[in-house]
């Protein structure tokens, strides 16, 4: 990895999200939230409110039981 | 950038039917990343169970063969001695092992058919609207025990990893959680180390997952996780029972 | 081949299905066929086989169903009870279309019932036993020569149409010594198990998955239709049944099994005195002889039906006949084996003529 911080990024594919907030629970930092809005299956998907925070622990990956979650850095 | 969590590829990309926040999710994932990280897709074969993950079917990416309610150890026998040299599995829950299929998975544990069981307890049964498990909890409120369990009249749960401890065939069972991070993450070692004890010809294994079920328990998912802590883990002591590697029983 | 040997009826149904190429028997010890997985037990070891005394009958038939859908040839026996037990499993392997050897040693029933013969179990087998609508195959040896012919078939019919095969013996049969050869059958075209939970998907390049579940009514119904299509093929091509005097019978009794023979011999009497008797012995038992039967009916006054139970089979001839002649009946129930004198003297009431010897 190049100079600087490397980049923890989560990816949500909201279309599998059920909005069980489970992810929510656990994430260390408390960014990961359940977002003000409905995937086609008619749940409020989760997702981060500050990326910037991710430290990429995969807590929210690792107890989400759909799938939702990739995590890279 | 670097992959620090994916998605496996013995998983099937078809959304599950489960509940939103139901361990199945979990506990399916954990098993799907095993068969990749042991490279075993192409010669394993899994059994599905008929309660709520009858569907299992359609998740893992392996061959899969549908077992009537119970009997996944016995057909899962029926794989293995045609197939010796594939890994074949049974995924069940609480009715399917623990009541209607208890014959059936003490007597595979006991020939030590060299299969790997996950069983899934969450003292319930799910798929049926929630009804007592032999697994249900003294006390705990089900469709068929309005009243809370009676242990006079309704009789005590099963400890089902205790159980097949006894016996001398089986290689290795563990009763594992996946209340939390932590403890999905031991779950995952202990189901690893089921399929790699097949994979090396060691005996019959079973992982017992204690797991949730938020719709019938009637209480959010992670109200759910917190009642495994409190109420399961007390009465169904997590370790490993049994582990010929380890010499003793425990 | 062309060597006979002498064998028990158990025994000689177990060699023959060794000799056909099914090196996995799972089973469950009930009398009167537990020779069957005694041999195996000593047998598929010599020959490399599996050998598996399942905790229970139910246990064993999923084992079956296990088994075959990894793509091997497999068999198992029991008696009476032991396959109503199996009978979710045996629904459970019509619906996945898995091909497999199903052996019945009948005894009395219902119930724990006799250990004697019997023939009470010629509904559960031909209409159901299990719950949907499915059809076995199933075929009714009367001696054990052909029992072991039949069950040589039998492999090779499971696996061309993908569905599980029924032998239809009772104690008799299971318990009595003959000679048998173990002879090949004509060969018959028999597609690729490329569909089998066989360990091998990565020379295949898709899963298999093997399964009785379809949970939407539109794909059952679908799936309905393929099996009744595959049934109706089989209606057409594997009926089989002996006859034996009928060209110029008056009263042809039809029996199969072990009553056939007994009948043979009160029918074989009978045409010494000048009676004409004839003997329809239906192999098929599914599918029913139907062709056969139609053959006679311009031809014949009156059909006998014999069996040992209360009278299962009789309702088939009776729905094929349609009305069209009478379909009498005589039956032993309880294991009884009826004896040549008593069969003779109900052919000679039948034909309104009493026997006076």
């Amino acid at each position: 990895m190049k100079g600087g911080l490397s980049m923890a990024q989560v990816i949500f594919n909201e279309e599998r999200c059920k909005g069980c907030e489970l992810c929510t629970t656990v994430c260390p930092v408390k960014t990961v939230i359940i977002q003000d809005k409905y995937n086609k299956r008619g749940f409020r998907p989760a997702g981060v409110s500050d990326m910037s925070k991710c430290i990429a622990c995969a807590a929210c990956a690792r107890i989400c039981p759909d799938v939702v979650i990739t995590v890279e850095k | 950038m670097t992959k620090v969590f994916g998605y496996p590829e013995s998983l099937t990309d078809m959304p599950t039917h489960y509940c939103p926040g139901c361990t199945h999710g979990i506990i399916h994932r954990l098993i799907a990343e095993v068969i990749d990280e042991l490279g075993i897709v192409d010669k394993t074969v899994g059994v599905a169970p008929v309660g709520c993950a009858v569907l299992a079917y359609n998740y893992f990416t392996c061959d899969m063969q549908e077992a009537a309610h119970g009997r996944a150890p016995a057909v899962a026998t029926g794989i293995k001695r045609v197939i010796p040299d594939g890994i074949v599995f049974t995924y069940q829950g609480d009715g399917d092992l623990a009541s209607i299929g208890c014959a059936e998975i003490v007597h595979a544990a006991a020939r030590g058919e060299q299969i790997t069981t996950v069983f899934v307890n969450n003292g319930i049964y799910g798929m049926t609207g929630g009804q007592m498990a032999p697994t249900t909890l003294p006390g705990d409120k089900t469709s068929t025990s309005p009243y809370g369990r009676d242990t006079v009249k309704q009789g005590f749960p099963i400890r089902v990893s205790e159980m097949l401890a006894t016996l001398d065939g089986p290689a290795y069972i563990a009763r594992v959680s996946v209340h939390n991070v932590a403890h999905i993450v031991k779950a995952k070692r202990a189901i690893k180390k089921a399929f790699e004890y097949q994979v090396a010809g060691k005996g019959f294994t079973l992982v017992e997952v204690l797991s949730t079920c938020p719709t019938n328990w009637g209480l959010t998912p992670k109200e759910s996780l917190d009642k495994v802590q409190r109420e399961m883990l007390p009465y169904y002591p997590l370790g490993e029972y049994k582990d010929i590697e380890a010499g003793e029983k425990k | 081949m062309g060597q006979r040997v002498l064998m028990k009826g158990n025994e000689a149904i177990a060699e023959a299905a060794i000799k056909a190429g099914c090196l996995f028997f799972f089973g469950y010890p009930i009398t009167p066929q537990n020779e069957l997985p005694e041999y195996m037990s000593r047998r598929m070891p010599e020959v490399g086989g599996t050998f598996v005394q399942a905790e229970s009958e139910v246990a064993a038939i999923n084992m079956v169903y296990g088994a075959a859908g990894a793509g091997a040839r497999v068999m198992t026996s029991s008696s009476s009870p032991g396959i109503s037990l199996k009978q979710e499993g045996i629904s459970y392997m019509a619906g996945a279309e898995l091909p497999a050897v199903i052996v019945n040693i009948v005894r009395g029933g219902p119930g724990l019932g006799s250990i004697q013969p019997g023939q009470g179990d010629y509904f559960q087998s031909v209409k159901g036993g299990g719950h949907g609508d499915y059809k076995l195959v199933v075929l009714a040896p009367a001696n054990l020569q052909e029992a072991v012919d039949l069950v040589t078939e039998a492999f090779d019919i499971a696996d061309q149409y993908r569905n599980p095969v029924l032998i239809l013996g009772d104690g008799l049969l299971g318990q009595m010594m003959e000679p048998v050869e173990f002879r090949p059958l004509p060969e018959r075209v028999l597609p690729p198990k490329d569909w089998a939970t066989n360990g091998l998907r990565n020379h295949r390049g898709h899963k298999n998955v093997v399964n009785s579940l379809v949970l939407q009514a539109v794909g059952l119904e679908a799936h309905n239709i393929h099996l009744q299509a595959k049934y109706a093929r089989i209606k057409e091509a594997e009926q089989k049944a002996e006859l034996l005097y009928c060209d110029d019978a008056e009263v042809v009794v039809v029996a199969y099994g072990s009553t056939a023979r007994i009948a043979k011999t009160a029918i074989l009497a009978l045409r010494e005195q000048g009676h004409k008797v004839g003997l329809l012995r239906p192999i098929s038992l599914w599918p029913f002889p139907e062709n056969a039967i139609n053959t006679l009916v311009s031809t014949v006054n009156t059909f006998l039906c014999v069996e040992m139970s209360a009278g299962q089979m009789v309702e088939d001839v009776r729905l094929v006949v349609n009305g069209r002649r009478p379909v009498q009946f005589y039956g032993r129930m309880g294991g009884i084996v009826p004896t040549p004198e008593e069969i003779a003297t109900q052919i000679l009431e039948s034909m309104g003529v009493t026997n006076h010897d």
